[in-house]
């Protein structure tokens, strides 16, 4: 507990997280405003509609996982931590937990600030949460974007500058990953097991939140074979292996 | 060459409160920490001195456990410091006055130091006032100076009430109101039994702060022990001789066991006093131009001795004579 709150006061005594906190917020609730206010029969205002803008909170909340990590030792205080909690596993898990957490309450704000303001704007759309499907739309933004900052985390331990870090991070998140797909024959197995990828299929699962409206009207679908839950699984899986690794080559490593 | 400074003096004594036994770091080809060994003792100010680059800091990050040595070993109260519980109880350093997030306040910076070991809040304010900085505690860190940052550091260095302080280079950039403050802070710390480990590369600012000093270059023990017994034998006469017969004058004192450099027409001679060259000077019939006797620098005695080490590591094979 005492580690948890040396880094509750380390994350909130800077300004950053607030910063990310709102752009956030704005840039997802206003990319959803712009996708339900302007929905049509062509294209109905439904629960998946009111979160296609998940991933950008997603990038953001990246940027301010590595950050967490990375103005450390930008600024040094990751040795001052070092020196003041030798265990550096125990150090790290407890920063990785305190930014998971801010990042999943970021998250549920996010998702459901998006959700309500759909409601708003389009009071006579079917948007009630009335399916498991409906529910972990909009809920599981949260999660996914909790272990996604374990994701970055790690990586900013990896990398430790700020710009490489999130450089990588977002060339990944907005690139590698679909690119992947247009690679002959083997490419969509591949993207198949790419995270993030997994990450979407657990939030839409097979699309029935997105009932009423076609599938092509909509965002890419998942193509991971597995079920939500079992996406949830890997996607946190994928985001703890890269962690542990992480913390292996922070403690073998000069501070 | 100049004068040669004896082999490498280590006391007896072990039980330091913070002991290291050949301490060696290497990044990559170069040996930054070369099989240290010294120990430091409590209830004084104990100097480490040696050049930018000697490999002090390489050291000290060491003591602390951040770099992991390539091999040896550094113990303080006999435990490696990562064994220690609530090391910042036992152990306070004052790494690099820079480490602090510049959008954090003072107290914010010192507050999940103090909670990371446990130690009461109201420390923090104490720690403050003690450094002198309870004015500015809610201030962002970003806008401080040197001078104030060096504060800061020292106070997170001594927000556990340690046993054990660790500066590295702490008068750095500060003004003389700042230098003569923290030499006061050092010895009054020192003179409540804690230990004091203070890392430096002017002799001149050791001189008058340390008790002990442990001497490295490039990496290597070249000296430990007291302060003023390095001084004395750092700061050791030699002679300067202007002579028309300076070949046959430096045969004679050769032979007659002194040290002589010779140098654009001029000997330096160590190991004999102005009086007994005149003497010889007289004997061998040789003119002199010059007969000046002259106690070295602080500075320029330690920067030969620092220099030396470097002669050593290149494969110097020259025998290391007493010259005092």
């Amino acid at each position: 507990m005492t580690l948890l709150a040396v880094e509750r006061i380390k994350l909130f005594s800077t300004r950053s997280p607030w910063w990310c906190a709102v752009a956030a917020l704005v840039l997802t609730t206003g990319f959803t405003a712009l996708v339900v206010g302007n929905a049509d029969e062509e294209f109905p205002a439904t629960v998946a509609s009111t979160q296609f803008g998940y991933s950008f909170g997603l990038a953001v909340i990246m940027v301010l996982a590595a950050l967490a990590v990375t103005t450390e030792y930008r600024f040094g205080t990751i040795r001052t931590t070092f020196q003041a909690i030798p265990n550096r596993t125990a150090a790290l898990l407890a920063k990785t937990t305190v930014v998971a957490l801010l990042s999943l309450v970021i998250g549920e704000i996010v998702a459901f600030a998006s959700w309500g303001l759909s409601l708003l704007l389009q009071p006579q759309a079917d948007l009630a949460l009335n399916s498991t499907a409906d529910w972990i739309n909009v809920a599981g933004v949260g999660p996914v974007y909790a272990f996604a900052a374990v994701m970055a985390v790690a990586v900013g331990i990896l990398v430790r500058h700020s710009a490489g870090a999130i450089s990588l991070l977002l060339i990944y998140n907005l690139a590698v990953e679909s690119l992947v797909s247009l690679i002959p024959n083997i490419g969509d197995d591949i993207y198949e097991w790419m995270p993030f990828n997994v990450a979407n299929k657990f939030l839409t699962g097979a699309g029935a939140s997105n009932a009423g409206r076609a599938a092509e009207a909509g965002a890419p679908m998942s193509t991971s074979p597995l079920s939500p839950g079992w996406a949830l699984a890997y996607f946190a899986g994928v985001a703890l292996v890269l962690l542990g690794i992480a913390i292996a080559s922070a403690r073998r490593r000069d501070a | 060459m100049p004068y040669l400074w004896p082999p490498p003096v280590i006391t007896g004594t072990i039980g330091g409160v913070i002991e290291a036994a050949g301490l060696t770091k290497r990044y990559g080809s170069t040996l930054a920490v070369d099989d240290l060994s010294f120990h430091v003792e409590p209830g004084r100010v104990t100097g480490f001195l040696g050049p930018n680059g000697a490999g002090k800091s390489t050291t000290m990050r060491m003591i602390l456990g951040l770099d992991n040595p390539t091999a040896g070993d550094v113990r303080i109260k006999g435990q490696h410091y990562r064994d220690l519980n609530r090391p910042l109880r036992t152990v306070g350093a004052l790494l690099e006055a820079a480490w602090r997030h510049p959008g954090r306040s003072a107290r914010n910076h010192l507050r999940w130091i103090a909670r990371s070991n446990e130690i009461p809040q109201r420390r923090v304010d104490e720690v403050l006032e003690l450094v002198g900085l309870t004015s500015v505690a809610k201030k962002k860190a970003g806008g401080f100076s040197l001078g104030m940052l060096q504060r800061l550091g020292i106070a997170s260095a001594l927000l556990g009430d340690p046993e054990v302080l660790l500066f590295d280079e702490p008068v750095n950039g500060l003004d003389p109101e700042g230098i003569h403050w923290i030499r006061q802070l050092m010895q009054a710390l020192a003179a409540e039994g804690r230990t004091v480990f203070v890392s430096s590369h002017l002799l001149s600012e050791m001189s008058q702060t340390a008790q002990d000093l442990v001497v490295i270059g490039r990496g290597k023990l070249i000296y430990q022990g007291t302060t003023e017994d390095f001084i004395d034998r750092a700061t050791h006469q030699s002679v300067r001789v202007r002579s028309p017969q300076l070949a046959e004058l430096r045969e004679a004192l050769t032979r007659q066991g002194a040290q002589v450099d010779e140098d654009d027409g001029t000997l330096t001679v160590s190991g004999m006093d102005s009086d007994a060259i005149g003497e010889l000077a007289f004997a061998t019939g040789a003119t002199l131009h010059e007969l000046s006797p002259r106690r070295g620098s602080l500075e320029e005695a330690f920067m030969q001795l620092t220099g030396e080490a470097v002669e050593y590591h290149a494969g110097d094979h020259g025998a290391a004579p007493e010259t005092t």
